[in-house]
């Protein structure tokens, strides 16, 4: 059984290797792309988050004779300002021109209603549909309100009322994430993209040496060797195990390599992804390889050409994170009895270890058992399929 | 020696094979001649247990097929209908995986390959991936699997699908020296000429039955034809008839 299972993986993975498409697209495309896409958007959003605290808004004003005194309030909350006088069709036709432009339009009687004690208005013009655009109106409109509340206050005084009145409540914001904590919200996502990405790797040679075999009438010699079915198959599943495991290695250097360039530490957080942690997360990610490879050997045999493979087995790959999405929704936290659902635990434990507070040992011998018989009586289920007359199709 | 008893098989309500019966002995080329869908292939699935019969038994040298598959299946060589191979693969790699899950030495197995290479004149493109090959290099490949374990047995389904003739000529000639050597080879076609240009011993099978067993010229001389396919179309229409 041996011989034939190691003959069946060694041909398997010389035909993937020799094909260079698919080795692109296993090996290639998810460990390096994904990653990549994943690092690229969190710097992004860390750059914005990081500058937007002091970043200088612009604000295009118009009719700023008329509020000096707003103006220099907002000068000072650090607003720059451009004066630039035109009736409300010209700043349209600004905010046409310049997406980014934000244009605060001061009318002629706007002091003398603020002198009479009556609500003075202001306009402020912009495009809603852009995100610079809508986070500058939102500064500037906070800077004009806790104007707007000063004067307020200073009118409540003058009559002999506390402005203390008009702040019944007073929310406390009080934050209790650990750096470390607010960290892993980002990176949250990891575990589906390591689950999906170790799962693509191996996607290919399950198509292939299964509908794709038939597709090719190979398949049929095949069983008429003197071999029983199973190990053929179960080599199969063995050569889609190795390529999964290939692709998760690849993925989690990758990720140790990139997320150490991400600044993190900048806006207080600390991520764990040294290689000792992507070493035990590659520990932990492993006995799923032969649950995803079984899976998919399986539902490959109810296809009959390589076609319809692609799609089924490409829906199969968004299975294993059912359980992950659902678990996400209640906000379970680990218990034996859940480290006992594959992908799931393997996410638990990927989260204990990106979070620098690793599940105890006990929970990850119940993850690695429970996932591994899974996979093994998979892996059985494939190989009775393929007993099966209706598999020469 | 390939020996058929009352094989049956059927599909859901369709009756593929309903009680075939025939004998190929060693050191002859029995030929399975039948129109498409007569139950030729259905039946040779059953003689390699790919499938299991509904009815009857199939012995491969006295061992019963459906019982011990694996046993029946180690002196078996067997081209299916429409035998593909890995693409990625050179023709000596599709070969030499068969050999292996075969179990066979690696030394015995280099030396065996070569054997087959030289035989069936594979030596132009035996390192060549087969990605690019024309059909008659894929069947020749395609049959050098079949026959790398050196099987006493060997089944051809429609080996001549898709040859040109030159193709056709060197496998004819391939098969000719197997049965010199003392192989029991059993081929089934829907072409007449082929089956009688080769056949020791042919079995006309129709609508899943045997409808006619002999030599050539007992066929001929049976059912009065000029030539074989005179005598084939006679059959066929006999049963015609009788339907």
């Amino acid at each position: 059984m041996i011989t034939t299972l190691l003959t069946v993986l060694r041909k398997e993975l010389r035909e993937t290797f020799r094909d260079r498409r698919t080795l692109v697209s296993s090996l290639l495309m998810g460990p390096l792309l994904a990653p990549l896409l994943l690092v690229g958007a969190m710097q992004l959003s860390l750059e914005r988050s990081l500058d937007s605290a002091d970043e200088k808004v612009p604000l295009t004003v118009s009719g700023a004779a008329h509020a000096p005194a707003l103006l220099g309030f907002l000068r000072e909350r650090g607003i720059s300002i451009t004066p630039r006088d035109g009736t409300p069709e010209d700043i349209a036709d600004w905010v046409a021109k310049d997406k980014e432009l934000v244009v605060l339009d001061v009318q002629e009687g706007f002091g003398k209603a603020l002198l009479a004690g009556e609500p003075a208005r202001l306009a402020l013009h912009a495009d809603g549909s852009g995100t610079t655009a809508n986070r500058h109106v939102e500064r500037a409109r906070r800077s004009i309100q806790i104007w707007a509340s000063r004067i307020a206050s200073s009118r409540l005084q003058l009559r002999g009322i506390s402005p203390a009145l008009m702040q019944p409540v007073v929310i406390d914001d009080v934050d209790l994430s650990t750096p470390s904590s607010r960290a892993t919200l980002i990176l949250g996502v990891l575990s589906y993209m390591v689950l999906l990405v170790m799962l693509s790797g191996g996607l290919y040679l399950a198509i292939d040496a299964t509908a794709g075999e038939r597709e090719r009438g190979s398949l049929e010699p095949l069983l008429a060797l003197p071999v029983p079915r199973e190990h053929l198959i179960w080599g199969k599943v063995l050569a889609t195990v190795v390529m999964m495991a290939l692709a998760l290695a690849l993925m989690l250097a990758v990720l140790t390599v990139m997320l150490r360039r991400l600044p993190l530490e900048e806006i207080g957080m600390s991520v764990n992804f040294g290689p000792a942690v992507a070493l035990a997360v590659f520990g932990a990610m492993l006995p799923f390889t032969l649950v995803g490879a079984a899976l998919l050997t399986v539902v490959a045999s109810f296809t009959r050409s390589y076609k319809e493979a692609q799609t089924w087995l490409g829906m199969v790959l968004l299975v294993p994170t059912l359980p992950i999405a659902v678990a996400g929704v209640l906000e379970v936290s680990p218990s034996p009895a859940l480290m006992a659902v594959p992908s799931l635990s393997q996410h638990l434990l990927m989260q204990g270890l990106l979070r620098g507070e690793p599940l105890p040992a006990s929970y990850a011998a119940i993850s690695v058992t429970a996932t591994l018989g899974i996979g093994l009586a998979l892996a059985w289920v494939a190989g009775r399929l393929y007993r099966r007359e209706k598999i020469l199709g | 020696m390939i020996r058929v008893e009352q094989l049956a098989k059927r599909f859901g309500r369709v009756e593929a094979v309903r009680g075939v019966s025939f004998d190929c002995p060693d050191g002859q080329i029995t030929g399975l001649l039948g129109p498409n869908g007569a139950g030729k292939s259905t039946t040779l699935r059953m003689l390699y247990a790919a499938l299991a019969p509904d009815g009857g038994r199939a012995l491969i040298d006295g061992i019963d097929v459906a019982r011990d598959p694996l046993a029946a299946r180690r002196s078996l060589g067997v081209l299916p209908h429409g035998a593909g191979i890995y693409p990625q693969l050179t023709a000596r790699e599709n070969v030499r995986y068969f050999g292996e899950l075969h179990g066979m030495r690696a030394t015995a197995l280099e030396a065996r390959v070569q054997e087959l290479v030289e035989q069936l004149g594979m030596t132009e493109f035996a390192d060549r991936r087969a990605a690019g090959f024309s059909q008659g290099q894929r069947t020749k490949v395609a049959l050098a699997r079949a026959l790398v374990h050196s099987p006493r047995h060997l089944l051809l389904d429609e080996p001549t699908n898709g040859l040109d003739v030159m193709a056709t000529r060197a496998l004819r000639e391939l098969i000719r020296s197997l049965r010199a050597a003392g192989h029991c080879v059993l081929f089934s076609s829907h072409v007449m000429q082929e089956v009688a240009a080769l056949c020791d011993r042919i079995v006309i099978i129709d609508h899943g039955v045997v409808a006619a067993e002999g030599t050539a010229a007992e066929l001929q001389s049976r059912f009065g034809g000029a030539t074989l396919e005179e005598s084939f179309v006679r059959v066929l229409g006999e049963r015609e008839g009788l339907a």
